[in-house]
């Protein structure tokens, strides 16, 4: 039954061990194993395949995937990154410029911005096609004049009551409609995410006047057009222990993880350990300084079990 | 994977056209001479470990499958050479397909399952905020 289990554990665990990983790899693929039927059968992955939500705002999602294997899961993170599409800033056309960014520095800030518009409403732009029309492209303005302000006082220092409009934000940008991009799109949905994003900075005598193409891309061609901050996945924590750890060394073992995996418990006076919640786990593997303590736990992460984390920017 | 002598390059598959009268190969096989169809390595273009990584996972998925590795040529070229060996005599192209329609199924159910699941989640959420009221 050792045996068994030895198998069961090399099959679906990936084991941190104290100066090495093992298990890494997948290796459930038809005869690998005898008595394992590991050929692909969809009603099986369907009836064992769930998706938990466990987080969900507006910036930001987590969830868990189980039954799946890491290398599905591994696509949809790469997919995330790089071949999902959004708008971005592409053109930027300069009328004037007289501040202290350069243009190519400015127009480069400007193609980071991230852009509320939903890229499944609009066209890639055709190869060669210079000008784009209403359905590949959208066309803010950026007109800023910074002015010196005459209500200040004398002797002030603050650039904030000295000047007027010398930080130059998103917010300064403006929509300029193609077309029948007004009858589309309702008044301020097609804006910048942020609006408090700086842009550049101006003194009097200064002004940046321009004109901006966004259009529809995916990550591979730029990271501008990435919808994510970032996108990453991991492999479940599995934390188990092989024998009770009691007293002093509960409270030790406790401190090994970090806070909250490992639960201290009275039980008819004394002080058990139980492991409350393995997925706080960071795995800073601190138990295995611990001479007595790294015999009595075994750290694993789960091979068919992946919690998928996204960051995005809207 | 390239200690083949002799080269047999056949351009077969799909062409994606780009433009008027300019196509271009996404998918090419090369078998070596003297192998029937049951080796064959298949390079495809436009692709990298997405693809390639979870494609060669179904395909070992498949028991008729002997052998099935992938590898990108080069980091500058963006194509990756899959190689598929299958026991007996049953072209390789087969569990190529074959693995190419489990992944779309794959993937469609797991977006289906993730978008009942986010739809679930909101549901829950909504109705827990009214029933704070």
């Amino acid at each position: 039954m050792a045996a068994a289990r030895a198998v069961q554990e090399m099959r679906t665990r990936v084991v941190l061990g104290e100066f090495g990983v093992r298990n890494v790899h997948t290796t459930d693929f038809p005869g690998n194993y005898s008595g394992y039927d590991d050929a692909w059968d969809q009603d099986r992955f369907e009836k064992n395949f769930r998706v938990d939500v466990v987080h969900l705002d507006e910036n930001s999602l987590e969830f868990d995937m189980v039954g799946i294997d890491a290398a599905i899961a591994n696509a949809f993170r790469r997919i995330l990154l790089a071949e999902v599409p959004t708008m971005a800033v592409e053109k930027v056309l300069v009328y004037n410029n007289t501040s202290i960014v350069q243009d190519e520095i400015l127009a480069h800030r400007l193609g980071l911005i991230p852009i509320h518009a939903d890229p499944r409403l609009f066209e890639y732009r055709n190869q060669g096609d210079e000008e784009g029309t209403e359905i590949d492209t959208l066309q803010f303005r950026l007109q800023v004049r910074c002015t010196r302000n005459p209500h200040a006082a004398k002797d002030s220092s603050d650039p904030n009551e000295l000047y007027v409009n010398h930080k130059v934000y998103t917010r300064h940008m403006t929509w300029v409609p193609l077309g029948n991009q007004a009858d589309l799109f309702p008044e301020g949905t097609i804006r910048p995410v942020h609006d408090d994003i700086l842009i550049a900075q101006l003194r009097p005598g200064q002004e940046i006047d321009l004109l901006m193409h966004c259009v529809k891309g995916i990550g591979k061609d730029h990271a501008k057009f990435s919808p994510v901050a970032t996108a990453s996945y991991r492999l479940l924590p599995d934390i188990t222990l092989l024998e009770p750890v009691e007293g002093e060394a509960a409270e030790e073992l406790s401190r090994c993880f970090s806070p909250g995996v490992i639960e201290v418990q009275e039980v008819q006076g004394k002080k058990v350990a139980r492991v409350a919640n393995p997925r706080l786990d960071t795995f800073s593997r601190e138990v295995f300084r611990n001479e007595k303590l790294k015999k009595l736990v075994r750290l694993a992460r789960s091979l068919s079990s992946q919690q998928g984390c996204c960051h995005q920017t809207c | 994977m390239e200690e083949d002598q002799e080269l047999e390059r056949k351009i077969s598959g799909l062409k994606t056209s780009m433009a008027e009268g300019e196509r271009k190969t996404a998918l090419e096989m090369v078998q070596a001479a003297g192998t029937d169809r049951h080796c064959v390595t298949f390079v495809l273009h436009e692709e990298d470990h997405t693809l390639g990584n979870s494609l060669r996972y179904m395909i070992m998925k498949n028991p008729e499958v002997e052998f099935c590795g992938y590898t990108t040529t080069h980091p500058s070229e963006s194509k990756i050479n899959l190689r598929i060996q299958t026991r007996g005599a049953l072209p390789a192209v087969e569990p190529f397909q074959r693995g190419l329609n489990e992944l779309m199924n794959v993937c469609q159910h797991v977006l289906d399952k993730f978008e009942a699941s986010i739809k679930e989640y909101k549901d829950q959420k909504a109705s827990r905020n009214e029933s704070t009221f």
